[in-house]
Protein backbone atom coordinates (compact mmCIF):
# COMPACT_ATOMS: atom_id res chain seq x y z
CA UNK A 1 0.00 0.00 0.00
CA UNK A 2 3.10 2.44 0.65
CA UNK A 3 4.46 3.55 -2.28
CA UNK A 4 7.81 5.19 0.08
CA UNK A 5 9.95 2.88 3.32
CA UNK A 6 8.60 3.49 5.89
CA UNK A 7 10.99 3.02 9.33
CA UNK A 8 9.45 1.65 12.15
CA UNK A 9 10.83 -0.16 14.95
CA UNK A 10 8.61 -3.35 15.95
CA UNK A 11 8.57 -2.38 19.54
CA UNK A 12 6.62 0.65 19.26
CA UNK A 13 4.12 -0.08 16.78
CA UNK A 14 1.72 -1.42 19.60
CA UNK A 15 2.44 1.42 21.55
CA UNK A 16 1.64 3.91 18.15
CA UNK A 17 -1.38 2.28 17.34
CA UNK A 18 -3.07 3.59 20.30
CA UNK A 19 -2.83 7.05 19.28
CA UNK A 20 -5.67 8.04 16.72
CA UNK A 21 -6.13 10.92 14.93
CA UNK A 22 -8.62 13.55 17.06
CA UNK A 23 -10.53 14.87 14.25
CA UNK A 24 -11.36 10.66 13.17
CA UNK A 25 -10.99 8.60 16.85
CA UNK A 26 -11.38 5.51 15.14
CA UNK A 27 -8.54 5.93 13.09
CA UNK A 28 -5.11 5.24 14.25
CA UNK A 29 -2.19 7.29 13.26
CA UNK A 30 -0.82 4.49 12.02
CA UNK A 31 -3.77 3.09 9.85
CA UNK A 32 -3.67 7.09 8.60
CA UNK A 33 -0.12 7.09 7.19
CA UNK A 34 0.97 9.66 9.04
CA UNK A 35 3.93 7.89 10.75
CA UNK A 36 6.79 7.69 8.57
CA UNK A 37 9.69 6.79 10.75
CA UNK A 38 9.86 5.83 14.70
CA UNK A 39 13.16 4.67 15.69
CA UNK A 40 14.91 3.97 19.40
CA UNK A 41 18.33 5.92 19.34
CA UNK A 42 19.85 5.42 23.26
CA UNK A 43 16.28 4.82 25.08
CA UNK A 44 14.92 7.97 23.24
CA UNK A 45 12.47 7.44 20.08
CA UNK A 46 12.69 9.51 17.46
CA UNK A 47 9.40 9.91 15.25
CA UNK A 48 8.78 11.49 12.01
CA UNK A 49 5.48 12.63 11.07
CA UNK A 50 3.92 14.20 8.12
CA UNK A 51 0.95 16.35 7.60
CA UNK A 52 -2.17 15.23 5.53
CA UNK A 53 -2.82 18.63 5.00
CA UNK A 54 -0.40 21.54 5.86
CA UNK A 55 -3.27 23.30 7.69
CA UNK A 56 -4.49 19.92 9.37
CA UNK A 57 -4.52 21.91 13.10
CA UNK A 58 -4.58 18.19 14.26
CA UNK A 59 -1.21 17.86 13.76
CA UNK A 60 -0.16 19.37 17.01
CA UNK A 61 -2.48 17.19 18.89
CA UNK A 62 -1.47 14.59 16.97
CA UNK A 63 2.52 15.29 18.28
CA UNK A 64 1.23 15.28 21.55
CA UNK A 65 -0.29 12.45 22.01
CA UNK A 66 2.72 10.51 20.33
CA UNK A 67 4.93 12.46 23.36
CA UNK A 68 2.17 11.12 25.99
CA UNK A 69 1.94 7.56 24.45
CA UNK A 70 5.64 7.02 24.24
CA UNK A 71 6.28 8.46 27.60
CA UNK A 72 3.47 5.97 29.36
CA UNK A 73 5.72 3.39 27.81
CA UNK A 74 8.60 4.52 29.30
CA UNK A 75 10.50 6.32 26.36
CA UNK A 76 11.32 10.14 25.93
CA UNK A 77 10.87 11.08 22.59
CA UNK A 78 11.15 13.64 20.07
CA UNK A 79 8.96 14.26 17.38
CA UNK A 80 10.06 15.76 13.84
CA UNK A 81 7.49 16.99 11.08
CA UNK A 82 8.83 16.33 7.71
CA UNK A 83 6.90 17.39 4.01
CA UNK A 84 8.88 15.06 1.87
CA UNK A 85 7.82 12.78 0.30
CA UNK A 86 4.04 14.43 0.78
CA UNK A 87 1.25 12.37 2.57
CA UNK A 88 -1.22 10.86 -0.12
CA UNK A 89 -4.40 8.81 1.10
CA UNK A 90 -2.68 6.03 -1.08
CA UNK A 91 -0.92 5.89 2.67
CA UNK A 92 -4.31 4.82 4.55
CA UNK A 93 -4.30 1.13 4.93
CA UNK A 94 -7.33 -1.33 4.01
CA UNK A 95 -7.81 -1.62 7.98
CA UNK A 96 -7.94 2.25 7.79
CA UNK A 97 -10.67 2.75 5.24
CA UNK A 98 -12.53 -0.07 6.93
CA UNK A 99 -12.48 1.54 10.08
CA UNK A 100 -13.52 5.51 7.73
CA UNK A 101 -16.36 3.73 6.45
CA UNK A 102 -17.61 2.51 9.86
CA UNK A 103 -17.62 5.75 11.10
CA UNK A 104 -19.46 6.90 8.54
CA UNK A 105 -16.66 9.00 6.18
CA UNK A 106 -16.75 7.35 2.28
CA UNK A 107 -12.72 6.45 2.10
CA UNK A 108 -11.10 7.84 -0.87
CA UNK A 109 -11.45 6.69 -4.53
CA UNK A 110 -8.57 6.58 -6.88
CA UNK A 111 -7.46 9.68 -8.22
CA UNK A 112 -9.01 9.20 -11.90
CA UNK A 113 -12.30 8.37 -10.43
CA UNK A 114 -12.04 11.19 -7.63
CA UNK A 115 -11.83 13.65 -10.77
CA UNK A 116 -15.13 12.19 -12.19
CA UNK A 117 -16.46 12.61 -9.31
CA UNK A 118 -15.42 15.76 -7.96
CA UNK A 119 -15.33 17.77 -11.60
CA UNK A 120 -17.89 15.72 -13.50
CA UNK A 121 -20.26 14.58 -11.21
CA UNK A 122 -20.37 11.35 -11.42
CA UNK A 123 -22.13 9.16 -9.10
CA UNK A 124 -20.10 6.49 -7.60
CA UNK A 125 -19.51 7.22 -4.44
CA UNK A 126 -20.95 4.94 -1.96
CA UNK A 127 -23.37 6.71 0.42
CA UNK A 128 -22.01 5.37 4.07
CA UNK A 129 -25.78 4.83 5.49
CA UNK A 130 -27.54 2.97 2.78
CA UNK A 131 -24.76 1.50 0.16
CA UNK A 132 -26.15 2.84 -2.77
CA UNK A 133 -24.26 5.33 -5.32
CA UNK A 134 -27.12 7.36 -6.36
CA UNK A 135 -25.10 10.26 -4.80
CA UNK A 136 -24.20 13.74 -5.76
CA UNK A 137 -21.55 16.32 -4.14
CA UNK A 138 -22.84 18.95 -2.13
CA UNK A 139 -19.48 21.13 -1.70
CA UNK A 140 -15.58 20.11 -2.44
CA UNK A 141 -14.97 21.69 1.42
CA UNK A 142 -16.29 20.29 4.37
CA UNK A 143 -16.02 19.91 8.18
CA UNK A 144 -12.42 19.38 8.02
CA UNK A 145 -9.80 20.45 5.11
CA UNK A 146 -9.26 16.32 4.09
CA UNK A 147 -13.13 15.55 3.79
CA UNK A 148 -15.59 16.88 0.72
CA UNK A 149 -19.15 17.38 1.58
CA UNK A 150 -21.95 14.22 -0.11
CA UNK A 151 -25.75 13.75 -0.18
CA UNK A 152 -27.15 10.74 -0.77
CA UNK A 153 -30.08 10.57 -3.25
CA UNK A 154 -31.79 7.29 -2.17
CA UNK A 155 -31.99 7.52 1.52
CA UNK A 156 -31.49 11.28 1.28
CA UNK A 157 -29.07 11.41 4.27
CA UNK A 158 -25.73 13.56 3.94
CA UNK A 159 -22.61 11.90 4.47
CA UNK A 160 -18.57 12.88 3.96
CA UNK A 161 -16.44 11.71 1.44
CA UNK A 162 -12.28 11.33 2.18
CA UNK A 163 -11.06 12.99 -0.84
CA UNK A 164 -8.20 11.56 -2.33
CA UNK A 165 -4.62 13.39 -2.28
CA UNK A 166 -2.61 12.74 -4.64
CA UNK B 1 21.81 38.04 7.66
CA UNK B 2 23.77 35.43 5.41
CA UNK B 3 20.62 34.81 3.18
CA UNK B 4 19.03 37.85 2.93
CA UNK B 5 18.24 37.53 -0.23
CA UNK B 6 16.59 33.76 0.53
CA UNK B 7 14.79 34.80 3.39
CA UNK B 8 13.69 37.79 1.36
CA UNK B 9 11.95 35.64 -1.48
CA UNK B 10 10.94 32.97 0.90
CA UNK B 11 9.10 35.76 2.73
CA UNK B 12 7.86 37.00 -0.99
CA UNK B 13 5.74 33.31 -1.64
CA UNK B 14 4.22 33.25 2.13
CA UNK B 15 2.93 37.19 2.48
CA UNK B 16 0.62 36.52 -0.40
CA UNK B 17 -0.86 33.15 1.25
CA UNK B 18 -1.19 34.59 4.14
CA UNK B 19 -3.10 38.18 3.40
CA UNK B 20 -5.39 35.85 1.32
CA UNK B 21 -5.88 33.34 3.96
CA UNK B 22 -6.77 36.36 6.43
CA UNK B 23 -9.47 37.58 3.49
CA UNK B 24 -10.68 34.40 2.90
CA UNK B 25 -11.06 33.92 6.80
CA UNK B 26 -12.80 37.25 7.56
CA UNK B 27 -15.40 34.95 5.85
CA UNK B 28 -16.29 32.92 8.59
CA UNK B 29 -19.98 32.58 9.36
CA UNK B 30 -20.29 35.45 6.69
CA UNK B 31 -20.22 33.04 3.78
CA UNK B 32 -23.35 33.27 1.04
CA UNK B 33 -24.30 29.70 2.10
CA UNK B 34 -23.15 27.40 4.33
CA UNK B 35 -21.51 25.38 1.87
CA UNK B 36 -19.08 28.26 0.19
CA UNK B 37 -18.46 29.63 3.98
CA UNK B 38 -16.61 26.33 4.83
CA UNK B 39 -15.15 25.99 1.45
CA UNK B 40 -13.99 29.97 1.86
CA UNK B 41 -12.61 28.99 5.46
CA UNK B 42 -11.25 25.41 4.31
CA UNK B 43 -8.61 27.42 1.91
CA UNK B 44 -8.32 29.75 4.72
CA UNK B 45 -6.74 27.25 6.60
CA UNK B 46 -5.10 25.64 3.87
CA UNK B 47 -3.06 28.37 3.12
CA UNK B 48 -2.07 29.72 7.01
CA UNK B 49 -0.97 26.04 6.67
CA UNK B 50 1.43 26.35 4.18
CA UNK B 51 2.49 29.95 5.34
CA UNK B 52 3.10 28.56 8.19
CA UNK B 53 6.31 25.86 6.54
CA UNK B 54 7.64 28.81 4.70
CA UNK B 55 7.56 31.12 8.31
CA UNK B 56 9.47 28.42 9.62
CA UNK B 57 11.92 27.69 7.37
CA UNK B 58 12.33 31.71 7.38
CA UNK B 59 13.00 31.27 10.80
CA UNK B 60 15.53 28.97 10.56
CA UNK B 61 17.22 31.25 7.95
CA UNK B 62 17.22 34.18 9.59
CA UNK B 63 18.99 32.54 12.29
CA UNK B 64 18.21 34.72 15.33
CA UNK B 65 15.69 34.39 17.99
CA UNK B 66 13.00 35.71 15.54
CA UNK B 67 9.82 32.88 15.59
CA UNK B 68 7.46 32.34 12.78
CA UNK B 69 4.65 34.16 14.85
CA UNK B 70 6.88 36.90 15.01
CA UNK B 71 7.70 36.97 11.10
CA UNK B 72 3.51 36.46 10.90
CA UNK B 73 2.39 38.98 13.19
CA UNK B 74 4.95 41.50 13.93
CA UNK B 75 6.31 43.32 10.87
CA UNK B 76 4.79 46.57 9.91
CA UNK B 77 2.72 47.09 6.38
CA UNK B 78 5.97 48.18 4.63
CA UNK B 79 7.29 45.19 5.40
CA UNK B 80 4.95 42.88 3.99
CA UNK B 81 5.79 41.67 0.36
CA UNK B 82 2.63 40.64 -1.04
CA UNK B 83 1.21 41.40 -4.34
CA UNK B 84 -1.86 44.09 -3.46
CA UNK B 85 -4.67 41.20 -5.27
CA UNK B 86 -4.39 39.33 -2.18
CA UNK B 87 -5.17 42.14 -0.14
CA UNK B 88 -8.71 43.84 -1.86
CA UNK B 89 -11.05 43.52 0.31
CA UNK B 90 -14.22 41.20 -0.11
CA UNK B 91 -16.56 43.84 -1.45
CA UNK B 92 -19.25 41.04 -1.98
CA UNK B 93 -18.89 37.60 -3.28
CA UNK B 94 -18.23 38.14 -7.23
CA UNK B 95 -15.03 40.20 -5.48
CA UNK B 96 -13.80 37.11 -3.14
CA UNK B 97 -14.46 34.52 -6.03
CA UNK B 98 -12.69 37.29 -8.71
CA UNK B 99 -9.58 37.58 -6.24
CA UNK B 100 -9.13 33.72 -5.35
CA UNK B 101 -9.57 32.85 -9.08
CA UNK B 102 -7.17 35.48 -10.47
CA UNK B 103 -4.61 34.37 -7.78
CA UNK B 104 -4.87 30.58 -7.74
CA UNK B 105 -4.17 30.42 -11.22
CA UNK B 106 -1.25 31.54 -10.78
CA UNK B 107 -0.54 29.95 -7.40
CA UNK B 108 -0.85 27.10 -9.15
CA UNK B 109 1.56 27.59 -11.87
CA UNK B 110 3.91 29.36 -9.52
CA UNK B 111 4.18 26.08 -7.19
CA UNK B 112 4.60 23.76 -10.43
CA UNK B 113 7.79 25.43 -10.87
CA UNK B 114 8.53 25.72 -7.27
CA UNK B 115 8.71 22.16 -6.80
CA UNK B 116 11.71 21.90 -9.49
CA UNK B 117 13.20 24.13 -7.25
CA UNK B 118 17.29 23.23 -6.23
CA UNK B 119 16.61 24.23 -2.69
CA UNK B 120 14.72 21.03 -0.60
CA UNK B 121 12.49 22.63 1.30
CA UNK B 122 11.15 25.17 -1.28
CA UNK B 123 10.00 21.86 -3.44
CA UNK B 124 9.20 20.10 -0.80
CA UNK B 125 6.39 22.93 0.23
CA UNK B 126 5.75 23.33 -3.01
CA UNK B 127 5.19 19.40 -3.51
CA UNK B 128 2.50 19.42 -0.71
CA UNK B 129 0.81 23.04 -1.46
CA UNK B 130 0.22 22.01 -5.19
CA UNK B 131 -2.56 19.20 -4.07
CA UNK B 132 -4.25 21.60 -2.01
CA UNK B 133 -4.00 24.77 -4.33
CA UNK B 134 -5.20 22.47 -6.92
CA UNK B 135 -8.77 21.88 -5.14
CA UNK B 136 -8.80 26.28 -4.30
CA UNK B 137 -8.04 26.43 -8.18
CA UNK B 138 -11.34 23.87 -9.05
CA UNK B 139 -13.42 26.28 -6.24
CA UNK B 140 -12.89 29.70 -7.83
CA UNK B 141 -13.04 29.05 -11.54
CA UNK B 142 -16.23 26.60 -10.86
CA UNK B 143 -17.78 29.96 -9.22
CA UNK B 144 -16.23 31.83 -11.89
CA UNK B 145 -18.29 30.56 -14.31
CA UNK B 146 -21.55 29.87 -12.24
CA UNK B 147 -21.84 33.36 -11.87
CA UNK B 148 -20.69 34.72 -15.22
CA UNK B 149 -22.96 32.45 -16.68
CA UNK B 150 -25.90 32.61 -13.87
CA UNK B 151 -28.48 35.45 -14.08
CA UNK B 152 -28.12 38.66 -15.78
CA UNK B 153 -27.44 40.62 -12.30
CA UNK B 154 -24.48 38.11 -10.95
CA UNK B 155 -23.00 38.27 -14.48
CA UNK B 156 -22.75 41.97 -13.89
CA UNK B 157 -21.22 41.87 -10.56
CA UNK B 158 -18.88 39.18 -11.73
CA UNK B 159 -17.78 41.14 -14.15
CA UNK B 160 -17.52 44.23 -11.91
CA UNK B 161 -14.83 42.21 -9.94
CA UNK B 162 -13.47 40.92 -12.63
CA UNK B 163 -12.73 44.65 -14.21
CA UNK B 164 -11.59 46.60 -11.07
CA UNK B 165 -9.38 43.30 -10.10
CA UNK B 166 -7.20 42.98 -12.91
CA UNK B 167 -5.23 46.54 -12.82
CA UNK B 168 -3.69 44.33 -9.62
CA UNK B 169 -3.04 40.97 -11.87
CA UNK B 170 0.72 42.12 -13.85
CA UNK B 171 1.91 42.69 -10.67
CA UNK B 172 2.41 38.45 -10.36
CA UNK B 173 5.05 38.93 -12.91
CA UNK B 174 7.21 41.68 -11.43
CA UNK B 175 10.52 40.40 -10.34
CA UNK B 176 12.22 42.02 -7.15
CA UNK B 177 15.55 41.66 -6.44
CA UNK B 178 15.49 38.78 -4.33
CA UNK B 179 14.01 37.43 -7.12
CA UNK B 180 16.31 37.94 -9.33
CA UNK B 181 19.20 36.50 -7.37
CA UNK B 182 17.04 33.55 -6.25
CA UNK B 183 16.35 32.57 -10.39
CA UNK B 184 20.06 33.01 -10.54
CA UNK B 185 20.57 30.28 -7.68
CA UNK B 186 18.55 27.55 -9.74
CA UNK B 187 16.40 28.48 -5.77
CA UNK B 188 13.52 30.67 -7.16
CA UNK B 189 11.02 30.91 -10.02
CA UNK B 190 11.08 33.09 -13.15
CA UNK B 191 8.26 34.71 -12.64
CA UNK B 192 8.30 36.61 -16.25
CA UNK B 193 7.57 33.05 -17.56
CA UNK B 194 4.30 32.20 -16.01
CA UNK B 195 3.06 35.44 -17.58
CA UNK B 196 1.79 34.51 -20.74
CA UNK B 197 0.15 30.93 -20.00
CA UNK B 198 -1.61 32.77 -17.03
CA UNK B 199 -3.20 35.57 -19.22
CA UNK B 200 -4.09 32.28 -22.29
CA UNK B 201 -5.45 30.27 -18.95
CA UNK B 202 -7.70 33.14 -17.49
CA UNK B 203 -9.02 34.65 -20.73
CA UNK B 204 -10.41 30.95 -21.93
CA UNK B 205 -11.86 30.91 -18.49
CA UNK B 206 -13.58 34.35 -18.75
CA UNK B 207 -14.69 33.83 -22.27
CA UNK B 208 -16.08 30.41 -21.32
CA UNK B 209 -17.80 32.09 -18.02
CA UNK B 210 -19.71 34.73 -20.72
CA UNK B 211 -17.53 37.06 -19.05
CA UNK B 212 -15.67 40.11 -21.29
CA UNK B 213 -11.80 40.47 -21.02
CA UNK B 214 -10.61 44.04 -19.45
CA UNK B 215 -8.65 45.50 -22.36
CA UNK B 216 -7.43 48.41 -19.54
CA UNK B 217 -3.72 47.86 -19.94
CA UNK B 218 -3.25 50.26 -16.91
CA UNK B 219 -1.58 48.06 -14.02
CA UNK B 220 -0.86 48.80 -10.60
CA UNK B 221 2.60 47.40 -8.63
CA UNK B 222 3.99 48.10 -5.01
CA UNK B 223 2.96 45.17 -3.18
CA UNK B 224 6.40 43.19 -3.81
CA UNK B 225 8.09 46.24 -2.54
CA UNK B 226 5.90 47.44 0.33
CA UNK B 227 3.96 49.98 -1.03
CA UNK B 228 0.46 48.64 -0.53
CA UNK B 229 -3.24 49.61 -0.78
CA UNK B 230 -4.74 51.69 1.56
CA UNK B 231 -6.84 48.20 2.67
CA UNK B 232 -3.50 46.40 4.13
CA UNK B 233 -3.33 48.52 7.07
CA UNK B 234 -7.01 47.81 8.19
CA UNK B 235 -6.33 44.40 7.63
CA UNK B 236 -3.32 43.99 9.64
CA UNK B 237 -4.69 45.60 12.59
CA UNK B 238 -7.41 42.88 12.77
CA UNK B 239 -4.66 40.30 11.97
CA UNK B 240 -2.25 41.24 14.81
CA UNK B 241 -4.54 42.53 17.24
CA UNK B 242 -4.25 39.85 19.65
CA UNK B 243 -0.02 39.81 19.76
CA UNK B 244 0.11 43.75 19.66
CA UNK B 245 -2.24 43.82 22.61
CA UNK B 246 -1.15 40.90 24.80
CA UNK B 247 2.68 40.25 23.13
CA UNK B 248 3.85 36.74 23.57
CA UNK B 249 0.21 35.45 24.57
CA UNK B 250 -0.21 31.80 23.35
CA UNK B 251 -2.97 29.20 23.04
Amino acid sequence: MTTTEQNIDNILIPILEQVSDPEIPVLSIMDMGVVRSAVIINNKVKVEITPTYSGCPAMDVIGDDIKKALKDAGYESEIDLILHPAWTTDWITPRGRKALEDYGIAAPLDAEADKEVLLNGKRIVKCTHCGSQNTRLVSQFGSTACKAQFQCDDCQEPFDYFKCLK
Amino acid sequence: MKNENLYNYILGIADNSLILGQRMGELCGHGPTLETDIACTNISLDLFGQVRSYYQYAAKIAGDDRTEDDIAMLRKEREYKNVLLVEQPNTDFAYTIGRQFLFDVYHLAFLAELQKSNDLTLSAIANKCIKEVSYHERFSSDWVKRLGDGTEESNQKMQAAINDLWTYTDELFHQTEADKAMVAEGVGVDVTQLKEKYYKQVNELLKEANLEIPESKWFQKGGKEGIHTEHLGYLLSDLQYMQRTYPNMEW
